[in-house]
């Protein structure tokens, strides 16, 4: 897996990546998770288009993107286009830990030049961690993570005034089952764009 | 040891009660006896029948709930007495009751009650106390409750707290709401419903206003909500997470966490939101969880700056911390007893969320309850009992145990999940 996610590196940059969301993504298969309906996005903040929103109600839901019928794949937002490593929203973490692994790099320079190249658009972070241990000190860890990634940002040419880490800490599970698959889904940062929180 | 003999307290004494009230309340279950009941007769009072709520019953709740007390029956009477002169002393004592309480109920023209009863020794056949009151339906609750509260305190000598309140945050369907009740579950009353998150609510020392943290603006933001008129001020919205915050003793600062200028680090801010936030730790690592010692000096805190969480300590004007755990490698949560010399905190002991208490003075630690994961105590105002959040079945509930992990009792509410507990001060302080 390693050696693939190195020749997609090797092959440059990051345009074109079709396929790469289900390599780069390999927490387990269910990570897939991320890829929901990106159509279905709003910016109305209760919908549950947006990582932010409440936790899916069927655990590890696996929904894949559904692919624009017709020809309005032109006016689709490169941050909604299924095909485009922007729709991509989630890095995921090892326990107790906020290293961004290098599968997720990718996804996280793909941001980074977008915020560049709109030095308007503005990305909110949000850190989260799995059920276990207290609230509060989950909220802190949930803090580190999107910090950690904020950071990475900004050493990718995006100011810092574009990005804001916050943390949900343990209360937005994605996944509600104890199990260390779910755990590792509820062990993320999400991005969210302008519009989407 | 402590733990076989609670466990054989549990089979021998152990009572279980419910309390039912309206759905949605919280109903409570004693799950295990503490040590030295005073055994104790609340009677019948006359006139009671007629009216909303069985006063001697709540009275009898009350008492069982402190885990100070065993409740004998109390019927085979005729008519309740409610003279010490109506009273067959030596029946009582032969039925092992070391104190009775009787009581009555009036209904005055103007459609108040009057409520009076009378506390008797019974080796003595004297009257330890009696109180009358003068109230309106509406007030039925509360002044058993403190009934209940004169009895607990005329018999052990500590204030009782029965007439305090809880609030806690209940999840159900996707939804959060922010309750406050009786410190028995009943009445409760709903401070803020909200889509998103609620957790960490913090009374004011004069019980009047609850601090908390909201995700209603899709981050954690600190709020101050008034009790009476239910308005809602914005203490801390900076960049970045706003949470944990905690009243000062006397009520005029709020400690929480900020990580506005990067990392969760501690700070004060005045609780109507007015002048600037006062950073108070400067570390590279988490500090959050700021708890004040009662007298105002400290600040008890957890921190992971020596590579694991644990709790600190420093003086309530910021400066050096001094590591105050050093038993495992996950202890979070820190509350400090009301006469500050106990600190209760959440330790993770192979895997498991258990709540653990050390005195202070000797650095010992005792592990209070043997459940896995157990979160957010509070202390009775008192310190005799403390309130936590665990799970039962995947489920949150509301747990308590007494200070010496004796006395055990479980909240729940039917179908949702119940968490974030803060015990309210004392009425009237």
């Amino acid at each position: 897996m390693k050696k693939t996610i190195r020749m997609a590196l090797a092959g440059t940059v990051f345009a074109l990546l079709v396929g790469c969301g289900s390599q780069a993504v390999k927490e387990d298969g269910k990570a897939a998770v991320e890829e929901r309906t990106p159509g279905a996005a709003t910016s109305a903040p209760a919908v549950s288009g947006t990582p932010s929103a409440a936790p899916s109600q069927s655990g590890g839901v696996t929904s894949k993107p559904i692919a624009p019928s017709g020809t309005g794949v032109t006016t689709l937002s490169p941050l909604k286009d299924p095909n485009n490593i922007l729709s991509k929203r989630s890095i995921f973490y090892d326990y107790d830990s906020d290293a961004i692994k290098e599968e997720f790099q990718l996804v996280l320079r793909a941001h980074a030049k977008y915020l560049a190249d709109n030095r308007g658009a503005k990305l909110l972070v949000q850190g989260n961690t799995d059920e276990r241990g207290g609230r509060e000190y989950n909220l802190a860890l949930g803090q580190r993570r999107a910090e950690a990634v904020k950071r990475a940002l900004v050493l990718m040419n995006v100011q810092e005034s574009q990005v804001e880490a916050v943390s949900l800490g343990k209360e937005k599970s994605r996944c509600e089952e104890q199990s260390d698959a779910c755990y590792a889904q509820n062990r993320r940062s999400d991005l969210l764009h302008s519009g989407e929180f | 040891m402590n733990r076989v003999i609670a466990l054989l307290q549990f089979i021998l004494f152990g009572l279980v009660f419910f309390a039912h009230g309206a759905s949605a309340q919280l109903t409570i279950e004693i799950t295990g006896g503490g040590a030295n009941q005073i055994p104790i007769a609340v009677l019948q009072f006359a006139g009671e029948g007629g009216v909303p709520g069985s006063i001697s019953d709540i009275v009898e709740a009350d008492l069982q709930r402190t885990g100070r007390f065993r409740t004998l029956y109390a019927g085979g009477v005729s008519a309740p007495p409610t003279e010490p002169s109506q009273i067959n002393f030596a029946d009582w004592r032969n039925r092992t009751a070391d104190a009775i309480v009787i009581g009555g109920v009036n209904r005055l023209p103007d459609g108040r009650f009057e409520v009076r009863f009378r506390l008797l020794d019974v080796n003595k056949q004297t009257q330890l106390g009696g109180v009358a009151y003068t109230l309106t339906a509406a007030q039925m609750r509360l002044t058993a409750h403190k009934i209940a509260d004169f009895i607990y305190e005329k018999l052990t000598g500590e204030r009782g707290v029965s007439s305090t309140r809880i609030a806690y945050v209940v999840k159900q369907q996707g939804r959060f709401e922010l309750k406050v009740a009786d410190s028995d579950g009943q009445n409760a009353q709903t401070v803020l419903a909200s889509p998103e998150p609620i957790l960490s609510p913090s009374w004011s020392p004069d019980g009047t206003r609850l601090a908390y943290v909201s995700f209603q603006l899709k981050k954690p933001v600190v709020y101050v909500q008034d009790l009476l008129g239910g308005k809602q001020i914005t203490v801390a919205n900076f960049k970045g997470s706003n949470s944990a915050p905690k009243w000062s003793p006397d009520g005029k600062q709020l400690a929480l966490v900020l990580s506005r200028d990067g990392g969760s680090q501690i700070y004060v801010i005045n609780p109507d939101g007015s002048g600037a936030a006062r950073r108070l730790t400067t570390s590279s690592a988490i500090d959050t969880e700021p708890f004040y010692s009662p007298d105002g000096q400290l600040i008890y805190f957890t921190s992971d700056r020596g590579g694991s969480p644990q709790v600190y300590r420093m003086s309530a004007a910021g400066g050096d911390a001094a590591r105050v755990t050093f038993q495992g490698d996950y202890n979070v949560s820190p509350r400090l007893s009301p006469d500050g010399k106990t600190l209760v905190y959440i330790t993770r002991i192979s895997g498991r969320f258990q709540l653990a208490a050390m005195d202070i003075a000797s650095g010992q630690v005792q592990l209070l309850t043997d459940t896995q994961r157990d979160e957010s105590p509070s202390f009775a105002p008192n310190g005799r009992m403390i309130l936590y959040a665990s799970e039962i079945n995947g489920r949150g509930v509301l747990a308590a145990v007494s200070s010496d992990g004796r006395f055990r009792q479980r909240l729940t509410v039917q179908a949702a999940d119940v968490r974030e507990p803060a015990w309210g001060p004392f009425l009237g302080n």
